[in-house]
């Protein structure tokens, strides 16, 4: 129904679009307005969007990890990963358990070492990688019961203060959307006001419309098409001036935190391009509204 | 065509018109006199639903003008020419913009010649790019005359149209809407210009009426 009634004002209509007068102080601050709140909202939606990635990356690393470390005398190591893997089988909250390969923790120690790491000659500890239930295990009852079976063992759950971190990034992306929606809605507070003294300066031409016979819809669409009009070009240049503000921050590289993580992703660059649509269409309907208030104190 | 049955208007006040009861039946011609503030205006604001009487019934095309949608009044009015008092322009528009505009807001493209050959008639064929604003009290009524005219209206209301106009003008104005009548529209012309009235009688049959005591009453033969 939106989309009809877009394609209709979009239509051109010059004589409807003469009677009301192109200049005056609302045609720029509604555009104004528009583009301002654009290029805001598109800010936002790029934070909504990176909060909502980082949440997803921690909470997925969180629920996949957590390491048990045994460094003990060479030959306690293995019948004390044995006792800890038999322990960890009867563990509730535990998905799976698995002594890492001594391949495994040469690969993880190249980067330090080198590789021709000589692993048998050190004392290097075992790591046991945990993969976590949901719910996951109760941690310090783990510990105590590794303290009494397996005294080399060093439970590190190292994922775990990442918990409050997601919560953080999943109440930042509730907050982006939040911003989103009040700045439209202060577009559209706006763009209401702008229409409502654009109709109160052009009272005359109102009123002399209906005397000649124009319906209300002919009256109201000369304002409501310019107001879309104006709004749906200056979202475009506010949504274009977000985009390429964006589009030029330091890009996200590996080790990239979370600023540089601030962006739009594929075809993530598509939502911001909807933006100014959004912006026509609450142009529309506001001044839609208006008008036709306006329009019902007349005779 | 429009009627009036024990109708009466306030504005909120004492009734300013009481007791209205009249008939305007297809392809006659009406004047109405009387003093200034009696009420002339508000009788024809009445009869195209600018103002809806406060007792009683008003008709227009068989319709009662309480019963009409906002649409329903648009379309009424585009039935009815009116020659407002104050004219009522738009004041960016030209001259020939404001004269079209009633064809403008109903979707039809008047006839260019149409259009040249009126406000010739009128004296205005020099002033169609000319914003109203410029144009003084004389050339601004004889715009609303075309106007009212270019739709060839069924009904031609005309609030003082000659009030600021010359006799030679006056009579032009005159001739347009006899020849209107004489095509079948109905006309009511509120006047206080006694020699139009004389010499309108002259050419059709033209009835007075007249504000007298808050009420409207046909006027004698004496005028
Ligand atoms: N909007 C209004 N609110 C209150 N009173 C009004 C309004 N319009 C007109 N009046 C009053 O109603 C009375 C009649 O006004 P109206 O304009 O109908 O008179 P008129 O007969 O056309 O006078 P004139 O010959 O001077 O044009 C006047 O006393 C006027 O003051
Ligand atoms: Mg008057």
């Amino acid at each position: 129904m939106i989309r009809a009634a877009l394609a209709r004002i979009a239509r051109r209509d010059r004589a409807a679009d003469r009677v009301v007068p192109t200049s005056g102080p609302t045609a720029w601050l509604t555009s104004f307005t528009a583009g301002a709140m654009t290029f805001l909202a598109v800010f936002a939606l790029a934070l909504s969007l990176a909060s909502g990635r980082l949440a997803d990356r921690w909470s997925e690393a969180l629920a996949r990890t957590a390491t048990i470390r045994i460094s003990a005398p060479t030959d306690q190591i293995a019948p004390q990963t044995q006792a800890v893997l038999d322990l960890l089988a009867t563990t509730p909250g535990i998905a799976s358990a698995r002594a890492m390969t001594d391949d495994e923790q040469r690969a993880l120690l190249e980067p330090w070492f080198g590789p021709d790491l000589p692993l048998d000659a050190l004392p290097i500890p075992r790591l046991i990688e945990i993969t976590e239930a949901d719910p996951g295990f109760d941690a310090e009852g783990l510990r105590q019961r590794l303290s009494a079976e397996a005294p080399g063992a060093v439970l590190d759950d190292h994922t775990r203060w990442r918990q409050p971190l997601v919560v953080a990034a999943g109440r930042l992306r509730l907050l982006a959307g939040v911003s989103i929606v009040l700045i439209l809605g202060t577009m559209a507070a706006m763009i209401t006001l702008a229409a409502n003294a654009s109709l109160a300066a052009n009272a005359q031409v109102i009123r002399v419309l209906r005397l000649v016979g124009a319906r209300d819809s002919y009256i109201a669409r000369a304002f409501v098409r310019r107001f879309t009009l104006r709004a749906l070009a200056g979202a475009a240049v506010g949504a274009l001036a977000g985009m390429i503000g964006i589009a030029f921050l330091p890009a996200a590289d590996a080790a990239g935190g979370f600023l540089t993580g601030l962006g739009f992703q594929g075809a993530g660059w598509l939502l911001p391009l909807a933006l100014p649509l959004l912006a026509a269409t609450i142009a529309f309907v506001a001044t839609r509204i208006a008008a036709f208030r306006k329009l019902k104190e007349l005779t | 065509m429009i009627s009036f049955d024990n109708a009466a208007y306030s504005y909120g006040g004492a009734e300013l018109l009481t007791e209205i009861t009249l008939r305007l039946v297809p392809g006659s011609f009406h004047f109405l006199t009387g003093p200034s503030g009696a009420g002339k205006s508000t009788f024809l604001k009445l009869c195209y639903a600018e103002l809806l009487p406060t007792a009683g019934r008003v008709t227009l095309f068989d319709r009662e003008v309480r019963s009409l949608g906002r649409d329903d009044v648009a379309r009424m009015r585009r039935r009815i020419g009116v020659v407002h008092q104050d004219c009522q322009f738009i004041d960016h528009l030209p001259l020939a913009a404001n004269v079209t505009l009633p064809l403008t807001v109903s979707g039809r493209d008047g006839d260019p010649q149409d259009l040249s050959d009126l406000l010739g008639w009128v004296g205005l064929g020099a002033l169609a790019d000319a914003l109203p604003p410029q144009l003084s009290g004389g050339e601004r009524q004889r715009a609303a005359v075309a106007r009212a005219v270019i739709m060839g209206p069924d009904v031609v209301l005309a609030d003082e149209p000659t009030g600021n106009l010359d006799w030679e003008m006056s009579l032009r104005l005159l001739t347009l809407l006899v020849e209107l009548n004489k095509m079948g529209k109905t006309i009511l012309v509120a006047t206080h210009d006694l020699n139009l009235i004389r010499t309108a009688k002259a050419q059709v049959a033209a009835r007075v009426l007249r504000i007298k005591n808050r009420r409207i009453q046909l006027a004698g033969a004496d005028l």
